[in-house]
């Protein structure tokens, strides 16, 4: 799926977001609109928030934004909302309308530097550009929607903007569900957890990865010392304002040895936390750079899962199972897993065909063409 | 500038050096137990401890690791450890927090039965001489929502309550009053024997929402034995009132309690389904208290503790059973254990705590006014020893019944950590002080570890769990896990790997 195209930008000062339209619209409701078409020929532009056009119109002046030139427009649908960058001339999709998988991206800074990271940080201060963005973006969000995901990099880098865009959402979409994926790193400090609690949004979770129950393990795969006591202290820091906390723990070769040891150590130490997701492996950004490191075939880590989704079950506790396909995941764990792959992202393989389980089924990654199980296969049934 | 990756040892996994954390161990089934000051425990091979002691264990072992993780021992590797144990040895003494939650109120000394094991010298008098007076209700209320609780319970017993009903509902009154006004949470449990219930006692009890506890000891022939009434039919009216009392106030609103007598341990399958038949989902394996009438028998404890820990382990091994066939139906004492054992979490059983319940966690307010910290201290005090009696409610505050000189000096040995056969016992996270109970048999509130029933009895029950949890049969611990969690097996197989 297609998420960014660019083209040239003419008199764009400053970013710009809008909602596509793919055909003109009466004057009052330019405002907010970006017109995307082919043809600029004989359309008055004025009031539009924005034009994209395939054309060249390198000859012409304007009044209203534009990128013209742009590579690819197909997949601009009408209500999606995009943002121009000027300089590069970037179009990005930064919502669809159609789609549960929707995030505001916070930054792509971290303090973190995760070995099977998805989404490498890039070291350039993007906060207010981004944030803005995303203000601009929660403006536009009519018929609110469901579901939203803050995620980065690291959102909490963002400090107090990060309180500035969740104010927002409380303020503009308070009845959309926020979910945000955080190191937890800087929870530590009692004061930002406090003012990030005393917000107040009335439907937000926090997810947080875990690696291990021991501090040089999870230092390791996070690749930051003292990562593991801060994110402990953050997670606890949550706990006593009564945040609603997820444990995301990516599983690879360094994660899987030791995880029935990890599942009694949240049950016996994080024993607030609402949720445990078990995530299967992205080989996409650093991962491939690590695999050596990383990879294990998920067929080899089951009889683990098993153990841990049966200590935290046991105990009472939330567990998810993420990221696996059904035909190399243990029958009995078949209950816990869940489609969790982005619409954007997710795909099947050709040894799908025919499967009897393939709409029970979350697939794959896109990126799995590469490397998967060397166990999928079709599932009779 | 290109971000870089670190090999493990950058992030600190050679150790040098570690320092232990209070724990404490002892072999169990040619294995150590080691458990730490929180309840944590740890499975290891012969000879761990003396490794881990002399500094000879391998730090890069999984065994190493393990330690680390569950708080055994530290190293420079992580600080978050400390915290989290600190975090857990709070959590697991949130008992303490608000001080006294448990108030008893002895309404009246009469009663209808005249039970073998009864811990009160009850009083069959037809006149009001044996109940508590309104005046000395008033006062036992207000000492009673001092307590700096937010949460508050009052049970109410005898004698027989319900012999006492106007004094029960006058009571009921105005300790809801005084809560409403402090804003605590107050629940009220009535203790019966039923006998005497009507259709105004139930629709006072429904309208009041208060929980009813009663006693039942099992079948007819062991029920009516253990607890003789005019007519012998303790049994007959005890089960048609707890249906009585199911059909007005509610299938979860009425529990049962059985005392074991030494006819009872003959008989632990035939008491158990009793409970079974009755429709109750918990039973209480309860041994008899050295005390009342049976105190005089205290030269034999030491058989009887044998024989009640057979028992036990009989009716345990039942109600698992029972639980496996689908039945749900857990033993409030390997419950109350489990929860140590495995939880994060502590329990608010005033009988096995540390610091002792009696007193911090729970108080009784005798007929007459006279505080004790225990009923079992009120059966010393009707026998003639009023050591526990720490003071009156109508001469004494509560920080004159903390302070006063009967109940500091019981201090010394409220708490196992300093207890001698307690210190060093691997079960002390799991155990409590009972310096009442060690006073009535063995003479001083210290005791003997050694010669201690108590000691006994909750050390080879504790060690039947540890066999239970070491064995690890699968089934069996989801039945354990299920009453920790309130599911039973049907949920249990609906929510966990099939």
């Amino acid at each position: 799926m297609r998420l960014v195209t660019a083209g040239v930008p003419i008199s764009l000062g400053r970013a710009v977001v809008g909602i596509v339209s793919t055909h003109p619209v009466a004057a009052t409701e330019r405002g907010k609109r970006i017109l995307v078409t082919h043809n600029l020929d004989g359309t008055d532009l004025t009031g539009y928030r924005g034009i994209l056009t395939t054309a060249d119109k390198s000859a012409a002046r304007f009044h209203v934004p534009v990128v013209h030139k742009v590579r690819e427009i197909d997949h601009l649908l009408d209500g999606y909302i995009v943002a121009l960058e000027p300089t590069t001339g970037f179009v990005r999709t930064v919502y669809r309308p159609d789609s549960e998988h929707n995030i505001l991206f916070a930054t792509e800074r971290c303090n973190s530097n995760c070995l099977m990271c998805s989404q490498p940080p890039q070291d350039r201060d993007d906060a207010d550009g981004l944030t803005a963005r995303n203000l601009e973006l929660i403006e536009l969000l009519d018929p609110p929607p469901n579901y939203l995901c803050i995620t980065g990099g690291e959102p909490t880098l963002l400090g107090q903007r990060l309180l500035t865009l969740i104010a927002a959402l409380r303020d503009k979409l308070p009845s959309t569900t926020v979910h945000m994926l955080s190191n937890g790193r800087l929870f530590a400090w009692p004061e930002f957890t406090q003012a990030f609690a005393e917000v107040g949004h009335p439907s937000f979770s926090i997810g947080i990865p875990l690696y291990s129950d021991l501090a040089t393990a999870h230092d390791y795969v996070v690749q930051a010392r003292g990562a593991f006591d801060q994110t402990i202290m953050g997670l606890h820091q949550l706990a006593r304002w009564g945040q609603r906390i997820e444990i995301r723990v990516v599983l690879h070769a360094l994660t899987t040895r030791r995880l029935a040891q990890l599942a009694e150590f949240i049950y016996r130490n994080l024993t607030f936390v609402d949720h445990i997701a078990l995530m299967g492996l992205e080989t996409i950004g650093y991962t491939p750079r690590n695999l050596d490191r990383l990879w294990i075939d998920p067929k080899d880590y089951q009889a683990e899962l098993l153990d841990a989704v049966e200590i935290l079950r046991l105990r009472g506790m939330n567990v998810s199972i993420y990221n696996h396909q059904l035909c190399v995941l243990d029958r009995s764990l078949w209950k816990f897993a869940k489609k969790s792959i982005s619409d954007w992202k997710n795909i099947y393989l050709d040894e799908c065909n025919g499967c009897g389980m393939r709409d029970h089924c979350g697939g794959f990654f896109q990126w799995a063409t590469k490397l998967h199980s060397a166990h999928i296969h079709a599932i009779h049934c | 500038m290109a971000r870089q990756f670190f090999s493990p040892e950058a992030y600190g996994t050679k150790i040098s050096t570690y320092q232990l954390l209070p724990f404490r161990f002892t072999r169990l089934n040619g294995r150590e137990i080691l458990v730490n000051e929180c309840g944590e425990f740890l499975f290891a091979p012969v000879g761990t401890v003396e490794s881990l002691v002399g500094r000879k264990l391998d730090t890069t072992s999984d065994l190493y690791a393990s330690l680390r993780s569950r708080q055994f021992v530290t190293d420079h590797s992580s600080s978050a450890h400390l915290d989290l144990l600190a975090t857990k040895y709070r959590t697991k003494h949130e008992f303490l927090l608000g001080s006294t939650k448990l108030h008893i109120f002895v309404v009246t000394l009469k009663c209808d039965h005249s039970c073998l094991y009864c811990q009160v010298s009850r009083q069959t008098a037809e006149h009001d001489e044996y109940d508590m007076s309104y005046r000395t209700a008033e006062k036992s209320v207000d000492l009673m929502m001092g307590s700096p609780s937010e949460e508050v319970t009052l049970e109410l017993q005898g004698g027989e309550s319900l012999l006492a009903f106007e004094k029960v509902k006058f009571i009921v009154g105005l300790a809801k009053e005084k809560a409403a006004g402090l804003g605590k949470n107050l629940q009220i449990v009535l203790t019966t024997n039923l006998a005497n219930v009507n259709d105004e006692i139930l629709d006072f009890l429904k309208k009041e929402s208060i929980l009813v506890s009663t006693s039942l000891d099992g079948p007819a022939y062991i029920h009516n034995a253990n607890r003789p009434r005019p007519g012998n039919n303790s049994h007959e009216i005890t089960v048609q009132n707890i249906d009585r009392c199911r059909a007005v106030l509610g299938q979860d609103r009425v529990s049962a309690l059985m005392t074991t007598t030494r006819l009872s341990l003959q008989h632990p399958i035939e008491i158990i389904d009793e409970y079974v038949r009755l429709g109750f989902h918990s039973v209480f394996l309860r041994p008899i208290s050295p005390y009342g009438f049976a105190i005089r028998t205290a030269k034999k404890i030491g058989y009887e503790t044998d024989a009640f820990l057979e028992f036990y382990k009989k009716g345990l091994a039942h109600i698992l059973e029972l639980n496996r066939n689908g039945y749900f139906i857990s033993e409030v004492y390997t419950k109350i254990l489990l929860t140590k054992i495995l939880t994060p979490h502590g329990t608010g059983y005033v009988d096995l705590q540390s610091p002792a319940g009696a007193g911090f966690n729970v108080l009784i307010y005798n007929y007459d006014g006279d505080v004790y910290v225990s009923d079992e201290s009120r059966m010393l005090a009707e026998m003639g020893d009023t050591t526990f009696r720490i003071g009156n409610v109508h001469r004494h505050s509560r920080r004159e019944l903390f302070k006063g000189e009967p109940f500091v000096s019981l201090m010394d040995a409220y708490c196992n950590q300093s207890l001698p056969g307690c210190s060093d016992c691997a079960f002390q996270s799991y155990c409590g002080s009972d310096p009442i109970f060690n006073y009535a048999t063995q003479g001083d509130p210290v005791g003997h570890r050694a010669t201690s029933a108590f000691c006994k009895r909750n050390m080879e029950v504790i060690k039947h769990i540890f066999g239970l949890l070491a064995e690890g049969d699968p089934v069996t611990l989801r039945i354990l896990w299920g009453w920790l969690t309130n599911r039973d097996q049907k949920e249990m197989s609906e929510e966990l790997p099939a």
